[in-house]
């Protein structure tokens, strides 16, 4: 059994132009001590399943999903009350921008204790010993005299470590970090990530690790699944998705990395990302696909079987014989 | 070699801090001790971290600053505040948050217009649109564009405005502040080709701040990198991409993340941040920091040497 489990999930907004689909049909399984990243670009619906998964979208959202477990327990008809019970504790997150996650009213070390007490039911001694304890883990010095400082008073590093540290207080089974290090310097960067990763395998969690950063993903994730424009068009172990990319997106998108370049001028792919109002009828990429042609444009593709790296396209065997060039 | 269309020359810029009731006012040392040469139709890159000074290098060379001390030539005319408003549509810059950097207000032909109403006040109205156009044209939007506001614009079509806006008064230095940082990897590669076109087309000169290697590596010429308001290493991209001298940018090459999970994987772990600007270490910046330290190290500033590819570092890697 995965620890967390979803099959179609679903995210529609209403907005005041009619209804708008950010999450379309996303499949999704993390086991005990996995490493899956979701990679994408702005739009591709990355951060709003794992938000919808967490229960923290605006009541506009509607989510529909076939299965929504978390160790086998069914989140969907779940209440909100019950929900707050896992996440935070089973389940948590760590955010992007590290100084607008953590309020700026309160000590760091307030914030931090706030869910131990909550969670945990920790008394003050035990509260104020685990929040040493935690800090240190995750590589802040000085952690005593740090519990008193605001988030102000700190850097953009220590920051997203004290949220990291927030995060774990409760050792969690299941940890979605949503773009973690992008608003961090690469050598930060480097800590965050290991730091990420020496915490999983300590504490044996599954992780969820959402960048738009092909570097990151390829030197931290085991698995790997690529958005486009809500829907899921590839999944494949990390070096498989490196060395054969299935899905012409992903293909492109490798491309166009300027350390992967030939030349001065860079492959691209050409348009953008469709909106709102200039979603395909049929492949969500057939816009911008160089093998696309009727089909595309006018069925949508259903994803293919692992070997083909459960590509959404119509081409992909063709393409992988190398009948379409 | 042709002459350099920017010399800098030892450029430094201090801000001063007040103080409070407790505590007595501080210099922030910004920047200092920065020499380069920038020639027409190259790429100079500035890397390093936040707080390293590179932004305060782009303000100094817009003349939007005046710098603290050192010279600055830019077309072989000194820079002096008196000389800023003649000198300062040689040079113009493009930011790295194309959200921002528009104004919501105004349409993509006003957006363009303004550079010329302002410098060029004799130009007729009709002139002024047919330059607008000419440049939606170059910089790859289409002509319906020019009627539009911002709003109305993906990530990619904002910058290639603000890259319009910036070429309309024909400069010859473009100063890059992280132009494609903001942007999609997929955006980010149509936009490098249209500064790499652009280039040529016009023989610019390009001042390129970034902190991605990747990029860096792809699109400059030359490489400065900078530690806490000083460069630590210059050189030609191709040395200095392939072999380090400073222990600094050593270890930021081998922390940036590349696409590839074959890739042998010796990252040099820095431990710990960057010291506060206002309390600069005496003898080498890096010296918190660095794997090699030594006792010399703490006492000693380390100043560039003579060779193509210089570092500042008392125990260099070559």
């Amino acid at each position: 059994m995965s620890l967390l489990q979803i099959r179609n999930l679903t995210v529609e907004f209403a907005t005041s132009s009619g209804s708008f689909r950010a999450v379309d049909g996303v499949d999704l399984s993390v086991d005990k001590g996995e490493l899956l990243a979701i990679v994408g670009e702005s739009g591709s619906g990355k951060s709003v399943s794992m938000l919808a998964l967490m229960g923290l979208l605006p009541w506009t959202a509607t989510i529909t999903a076939d299965e929504m477990s978390f160790e086998g327990r069914d989140l969907s008809g779940i209440s909100a009350r019950e929900r707050r019970k896992i996440i935070g504790k089973d389940m948590a997150m760590i955010f992007q921008e590290p100084m607008s996650s953590l309020n700026p009213c309160f000590t760091v070390g307030f914030q931090i204790k706030e869910a131990l007490r909550i969670h945990l039911g920790l008394n003050r001694k035990e509260r104020h010993e685990r929040a040493v304890e935690l800090f240190d883990q995750v590589g802040i010095p000085a952690p005593e005299s740090r519990l008193n400082t605001f988030p102000h008073q700190m850097s953009g590093g220590m920051n997203q470590r004290v949220v990291i540290a927030m995060a774990i207080a409760c050792k969690p089974k299941l940890l979605i970090a949503d773009e973690p290090t992008t608003a961090l310097d690469v050598t930060i960067q480097a800590q965050i990530l290991d730091l990420l990763i020496r915490l999983r395998d300590e504490h044996d969690m599954g992780l969820v690790l959402i960048t738009h950063d092909m570097g990151v993903v390829a030197e931290t994730a085991e698995r790997v699944q690529v958005q486009y424009a809500g829907q899921k068009v590839e999944e494949q172990p990390v070096r498989d998705l490196f060395r054969t990319p299935r899905h012409p997106y992903t293909t492109a998108l490798l491309s166009a990395l300027p350390e992967r370049a030939t030349s001065k001028i860079l492959p691209t792919i050409p348009g953008v990302v469709p909106g709102q109002f200039d979603r395909p009828k049929g492949c969500l990429f057939s816009p911008r696909c160089r093998f696309a042609d009727a089909t595309c444009a006018q069925t949508p593709p259903t994803p293919h079987a692992e070997g083909f790296g459960k590509a959404r396209c119509h081409h992909v065997e063709k393409i992988a014989a190398g009948e379409l060039v | 070699m042709t002459t350099p269309i920017v010399q800098a020359k030892d450029l430094a810029r201090f801000y001063t801090v007040k103080g409070g009731l407790l505590s007595k006012p501080a210099t922030v040392k910004a920047l200092s001790g920065v020499d380069f040469d920038l020639q027409p139709g190259k790429t100079l890159a500035i890397v390093g971290e936040s707080g390293c000074g590179k932004s305060t290098l782009a303000r100094l060379i817009t003349m939007i600053e005046e710098p603290t001390s050192g010279s600055l030539t830019i077309n072989g005319v000194d820079i002096i505040p008196s000389q800023w408003s003649k000198m300062r549509e040689t040079v113009q810059i493009v930011f790295q948050d194309p959200y921002s950097s528009l104004n919501p207000r105004q349409r993509i032909g006003q957006i363009l217009q303004e550079p010329l109403i302002i410098n060029r006040p004799q130009m007729t109205a009709a002139d002024r649109e047919t330059q607008a156009r000419k440049m939606i044209e170059m910089v790859g939007l289409r002509p319906e564009h020019y009627d539009r506001y911002p709003h109305m614009f993906s990530g990619g079509q904002r910058q290639r405005i603000a890259i319009a806006r910036a070429l309309m008064l024909d400069p010859k230095v473009l100063v890059l502040d992280e132009p494609v940082s903001a942007l999609d990897v997929s955006i980010q590669s149509q936009i490098l080709n249209l500064l790499v076109d652009l280039q040529e087309r016009l023989n610019l000169a390009y001042l390129f701040i970034s902190h991605d290697l990747s990029v860096v590596r792809h699109f400059a010429d030359d490489v400065i990198v900078m530690y806490l308001g000083r460069a630590v290493e210059k050189g030609p991209k191709e040395q200095l991409f392939a072999a380090p001298r400073h222990p600094y940018s050593k270890a930021l090459l081998s922390t940036t993340p590349r696409a590839d999970p074959d890739a042998r994987k010796e990252r040099i772990k820095l431990e710990g941040e960057l010291p506060s600007p206002m309390n600069i270490p005496k003898g080498c910046a890096f010296a918190q920091r660095c794997w090699l330290v030594t006792d010399q190290c703490r006492q000693t500033l380390p100043e560039l040497d003579d060779e193509t590819h210089q570092v500042a570092c008392l125990h260099p890697l070559f």
